[in-house]
């Protein structure tokens, strides 16, 4: 998609209130045109209700959305450039899937020859050729959510709006409509947004992720961004896992800063953080981040590194609890200073997880670019 | 009888008492029924010894112009009112279940009264409604029957909402929602998703208002003029004098029509109707 990106979505104050709840706050943003979107957030933070105000079940109480430069305030879903693919799929049941595919195209008056024509392409896209004739009951979750795709996909809409995809697939169907699903929208070139609680969903399909936190908008980025450089505590801890400690902004200039966490230990970064001298601050440390060593080694290997003064850096503790989980081994580490800390070591060979065991003292590095100062 | 295998302990029809009680059962449903229907045959103008066979009753019945009237009138009161609870209790159902309104559980309560008070109330009170308000009894068939059709409507289509509006909470609005994201209208997603979706509760609550209807004898006795007898009125009148054989030829020329019609109704709702109902 090298093509000049336009909005194809605006989201202009939008706010939606039930009663006295307040499910979406007061939210601007774009959504380019063949984007990959992702609404992530926990249940119950408003990214459904945003999606279904785009689509037009819901209206906002205040603010205004735009399609394609068009206000759709006054717009009925049955008239907007929209098609969305539903949580439960709801794949007509009465209807085969010839049928289901087809019936926007019948509604639309479109003639019979093209839409025998549109469905079949439909269906091969989705690779459901061969079940045109089957019920909806003959058919497994992840091929009624293959019809509930092509019925969408065969009205070719501006923007294809999607649920929840992938909630109700078990884990390996799910990681490979993952890919199907961000291959899919490569084809087509229709920009796809879609709401999800999971963020390896997120991160895999997505170009670009808001996460969504109490009806607000939490951080906008790239999906590495998101986990790179998390803007706030929320993201952080939302986006994969994390370890965070409060401390004190000692120092912070363009190329470098420090972190004193009572918890942690002297944190040193290798760039600015632009935060107010002193401030409170947040320090967040992903755990595979960390590099555990029999103690005293991580001195050494911190020493060779040379990219932080003498001191910092550096952790010590006790393994209170680990978990083999086949490619990785997550041990969870009591510091010196009592705190826990979350720590992952890749099984680079088939005993690896032996290196370490339960009580076992163990020190701790990482790098100067790894720890991110978060200020809210 | 060789070589069964024993009886497992979940295998209940295949338990003596389980078969005798089914039996039993059955027995107490219909032998009343066929009891009647053996003796529409008797050729005995008491009824209860049998004295061989007969169809001669059966020529009776058919040929007595006063008891044709009655059927004849009951089963256009059974129609009409059937088609108009249908429609009345489907929107009934459907408004209740959409949406929500100021005293919704009032009207939802309102709705099931005729269900719950006396039919013998209810006729009383349809006896006095009529007289105040002056309903025209001398009009031309079949708007003569108007009053007990009204008050058959009245009974009826509660049982219709009732039936419709258990279906509805089965179904998934996402799809009603899908239709109209996909560019139907409000009666097209109705017709197109909707509608399939409740049918087996219109067939349902169409037989149930229907046999109804048919059957009323206490609010139709309090609702009908003198000259619109319905088959039950009539089949109570002829009992008050004597039980004939042609009472039974009749009752069973009633009840051979509702086992067609019912056939017919699960006939149009089809298989496919029925596995939708799961």
């Amino acid at each position: 998609m090298t093509q000049a990106k336009q909005p194809i979505i605006q989201i202009r104050n939008v706010s939606k209130r039930f009663g006295k709840v307040t499910a979406v706050d007061n939210i601007s943003l774009d959504i380019l045109a063949g984007e990959f979107f992702v609404l992530l957030g926990p249940s119950g933070c408003g990214k459904t209700t945003l999606l279904r105000m785009i689509a037009g079940f819901e209206m906002p109480t205040e603010g205004q959305i735009f399609i394609d430069g068009q206000d759709m305030s006054l717009v009925p879903p049955n008239k907007r450039p929209v098609n969305m693919v539903f949580q439960s799929y709801a794949v007509f049941p009465h209807m085969n899937v010839t049928d289901n595919v087809g019936y926007g195209l019948r509604i639309a008056g479109v003639s019979k020859g093209e839409i025998r024509d549109r469905v079949a392409e439909a269906l091969e896209l989705v690779k459901l050729g061969g079940f045109e004739d089957r019920m909806p009951d003959q058919m497994s979750g992840g091929q009624r959510q293959r019809v509930a795709l092509a019925r969408s996909l065969v009205m070719r809409p501006k923007v294809l709006l999607l649920d929840e995809p992938l909630s109700a697939l078990d884990a390996k169907l799910r990681a490979q409509m993952q890919f199907e699903l961000a291959d899919l929208q490569d084809k087509v070139g229709i920009t796809f947004v879609t709401v999800t609680h999971d963020q390896d969903e997120a991160l895999s399909m997505a170009s670009r992720v808001a996460v969504i936190n109490k009806g607000e908008v939490a951080q906008l980025a790239p999906p590495a961004d998101l986990y790179e450089y998390p803007a706030n505590r929320f993201v952080a801890d939302f986006v994969g896992s994390v370890n965070i400690f409060e401390g004190k902004l000692t120092l912070d200039e363009p190329d470098k800063a420090a972190v004193d966490c009572p918890g942690l230990g002297k944190i040193y970064l290798n760039h600015g953080v632009t935060g107010p001298h002193g401030a409170d601050v947040w320090v967040a440390l992903r755990p595979e981040k960390i590099y555990l060593h029999v103690p005293g080694e991580g001195k050494a290997v911190r020493a060779a590194a040379q990219d932080a003064p003498d001191g910092h850096n550096l952790a010590r503790g006790t393994i209170k609890g680990m978990s083999y989980l086949g490619d990785i081994t997550l041990y969870e580490i009591q510091l010196d200073g009592g705190q826990m800390i979350r720590v992952s070591r890749p099984n680079l060979s088939r005993h690896d997880q032996e290196d370490f065991t339960w009580d076992d003292k163990v020190s701790m590095h990482w790098r100067a670019d790894s720890p991110v100062v978060l200020l809210s | 009888m060789f070589n069964r295998t024993p009886i497992a302990p979940l295998e209940y029809t295949r338990k003596l008492w389980m078969r005798s009680w089914v039996g039993l059962t059955m027995l107490f449903l219909y032998a009343p029924l066929i009891i009647l229907m053996i003796f529409s045959f008797n050729d005995s103008k008491r009824n209860v010894v049998w004295k061989g066979f007969t169809l001669k009753y059966y020529e009776k019945a058919l040929n007595n112009d006063s008891l044709v009237e009655a059927l004849v009138n009951s089963l256009t009161i059974a129609a009409l009112a059937t088609i108009v609870s249908l429609v009345i209790g489907a929107l009934a159902a459907v408004a209740l279940w959409r949406f929500r309104f100021p005293f919704k559980g009032l009207v939802e309560g309102t709705m099931s009264l005729p269900i719950i008070v006396p039919e013998i109330c209810l006729g009383v009170a349809f006896l006095i409604f009529f007289a105040k308000v002056d309903w025209p009894t001398d009009l031309a068939w079949p708007l003569n029957l108007s009053a007990i059709t009204i008050a058959h409507i009245t009974f009826c289509f509660p049982f219709v909402a009732m039936v419709v509006r258990a279906r509805l909470a089965s179904f998934n609005k996402e799809e009603e929602e899908a239709a109209k994201d996909l560019g139907a209208t409000e009666w097209q997603a109705f017709r197109d998703v909707l509608l399939p979706h409740i049918r087996p509760a219109l067939v349902a609550g169409a037989l149930l208002a229907f046999t109804l209807s048919l059957d009323d004898f206490v609010i139709t006795f309090f609702t009908s003029g003198p000259d619109t007898i319905t088959f039950p009125v009539k089949v109570y009148s002829m009992v008050r004098f004597s039980v004939t054989p042609e009472v039974n030829a009749a009752s069973t020329i009633l009840i051979l029509l509702t086992v067609i019609l019912t056939f017919i109704a699960l006939k149009l709702q089809g298989v496919k109707g029925i596995a939708e109902t799961h």
